[in-house]
């Protein structure tokens, strides 16, 4: 856990989907600044806990939100106090054009474009083009760009960002977390180690459907023995990164 | 010739019709997944409210603003009031909204019984006028230039508003909607209001067509409205408005060509065989 006050302060959180428990108590703080990673094996609950604190599954426990407990706001409430979510499967709408995707996720009076465009230049381009027409990662492009453009946002919550991609847009999605995390928190569901070991501060791991682990990330990343117990990995599966524009 | 020019503008007229009823129908079932039996009752509280208006001395353009009015007041009535709370229970909606539609007839047939009520027309539209021989009903071209009016409002309203953007993205994945931070719920009650609008539109304009308004009107044309919401495409107002023109041609020639009701199984046939081909209907997607 982590010692400053947290952003968002995770307590118990409990999920049950058609009978089955998914989540037996989910702890988690994701801090004021940096990047926090969810981390966990597949099936650990890590999306599930996440839909869950953004109120798209019912849920039991406590989650609070900037000091303030969100289990009477919707969705849309708990989001517009500056939330911006990077879904599991991007959630794009595959009959708009990039151009409307971007417009629906505007709030803020003067949305970030310039750093959506600076960041994802092709989105620019491909502005007219139906969203369902481009490749997964350009899709990503879309759905990180949307949680991107509004200043307003305090918290940005990525669910596994870069699923399925090919490396070079890997690195692209990499650099816009990156990016991203010196302004406002992140909390990254992620299965690339190479990308956690980069970015994140803090790491909470999940098994199961209950938190197995808290702490600084880079410190299980070093422990081969935790990192395999807990992740099912050793220290070799975190392949490198490269650098934004490599030519991987 | 002359009678496939008039088969062809009545066929085109009852389609304007449909389109009317099917529309909002569409928009609500894509949005909401809401299969709204209530439908035809909306439609029969515009019918009756316009007969209403225009045998109080209202005149006919203020009749049909009123009818319109109370049924989209209805059907905002209706989402609040009913619909909204049954959101996470659709077997329970379902059943309301059929008891929504099987309750309002009898409401009306109640207060101004059973019979159908003649419309009182107005005279400019009681005429004909000539096409390639055919003496043609007036009402047809005042219901078509509705249609195409509410087609081209909608494709607007969807095309360039951001309600109409938030529409069509809810169509397509409601909670990520939610999750971009939109109320969706007032995306609901909006697009309720409108398919309210339409229909009700549809039940003033059928008192010209039919030349009276009866308490199962709503009803009936409701089963051609589903009938074109499934062949054009769920949520798909393009796609209503194309099925809804072979959905009246077909029938008015069926009728016409071969024993009059035969147009109602040529149309369910058709349906079926639709259905069989491409499942998503003629668009499968909206707008």
């Amino acid at each position: 856990m982590t010692t400053s006050a947290p952003l968002l302060a995770v307590r118990g959180l409990k999920v049950v989907i058609g009978g089955r428990h998914i989540l037996h108590g989910v702890d988690l703080d994701v801090a004021p600044s940096g990047v926090t990673a969810l981390l966990g094996r597949n099936g650990a609950g890590k999306t599930t806990t996440v839909r869950g604190v953004l109120g798209l599954l019912p849920r039991t426990g406590s989650v609070r939100y900037d000091g303030d407990e969100t289990a009477g706001m919707t969705t849309h409430q708990l989001v517009r106090r500056g939330i911006g979510y990077v879904p599991e499967d991007r959630g794009i709408f595959a009959g708009l054009t990039v151009a409307e995707n971007l417009r629906l996720a505007e709030r803020d009076p003067d949305p970030a474009y310039d750093l959506v465009h600076e960041l994802f230049p092709e989105l620019k381009q491909r502005a007219r083009q139906a969203a369902g027409t481009l490749s997964g990662g350009q899709q990503q492009m879309v759905a990180i760009g949307r949680a991107l453009l509004n200043r307003s946002n305090r918290l940005i919550i990525a669910d596994e960002p870069t699923k399925g991609l090919a490396p070079r847009i890997v690195t692209e999605v990499a650099f816009a977390l990156e990016r991203a995390a010196q302004a406002v928190p992140v909390l990254l569901v992620e299965q690339n180690l190479a990308l956690v070991r980069r970015l994140a501060e803090h790491c909470v791991v999940l098994a199961d459907g209950r938190t197995a682990h808290a702490g600084p990330a880079a410190d299980l990343l070093a422990d081969a023995e935790a990192s395999r117990s807990l992740l099912g990995v050793g220290r070799r599966a975190t392949t490198p990164l490269g650098p934004k524009g490599g030519d991987h | 010739m002359s009678t496939v020019v008039l088969l062809t503008m009545t066929g085109l007229g009852l389609g304007a019709l449909y389109f009317l009823v099917a529309s909002g129908l569409s928009l609500i079932f894509g949005l909401m997944d809401v299969l709204n039996f209530a439908h035809g009752a909306l439609l029969s509280v515009g019918a009756y409210a316009a007969w209403w208006g225009a045998s109080n001395g209202f005149g006919y353009p203020l009749a049909l603003l009123f009818g319109t009015g109370v049924g989209t007041v209805a059907a905002v009535a209706l989402e609040l009031g009913l619909i909204r709370p049954l959101y996470q229970r659709p077997r329970e909606q379902v059943l309301a909204t059929v008891g929504v539609g099987l309750a309002v007839p009898a409401l009306l047939s109640a207060i101004w019984g059973a019979d159908a009520r003649t419309f009182p027309v107005p005279g400019v539209l009681a005429g004909t006028f000539t096409v390639l021989g055919a003496a043609v009903p007036v009402n047809r071209l005042v219901l078509i230039g509705a249609a195409l009016l509410v087609l081209l409002a909608l494709k607007l309203f969807l095309g360039r508003t951001r309600h109409g953007l938030v529409v069509r993205a809810g169509v397509e994945d409601r909670a990520m909607v939610t999750a971009l931070g939109i109320d969706v719920r007032k995306a609901f009650t909006l697009v309720f209001a409108i398919g309210g609008a339409a229909a009700a539109l549809a039940g003033s304009l059928a008192g010209l067509y039919f030349g009276s308004v009866d308490p199962t009107q709503g009803s009936s044309l409701l089963i051609f409205g589903f009938v074109v919401v499934v062949m054009g495409g769920l949520g798909s107002v393009s796609g209503a408005a194309l099925a809804c023109v072979v959905v009246g041609l077909v029938q008015q020639f069926a009728n016409y060509y071969t024993t009059s009701g035969l147009g109602d199984l040529a149309v369910v046939v058709m349906l079926a065989a639709l259905l069989l081909v491409r499942p998503s209907g003629l668009t499968g997607r909206l707008a």
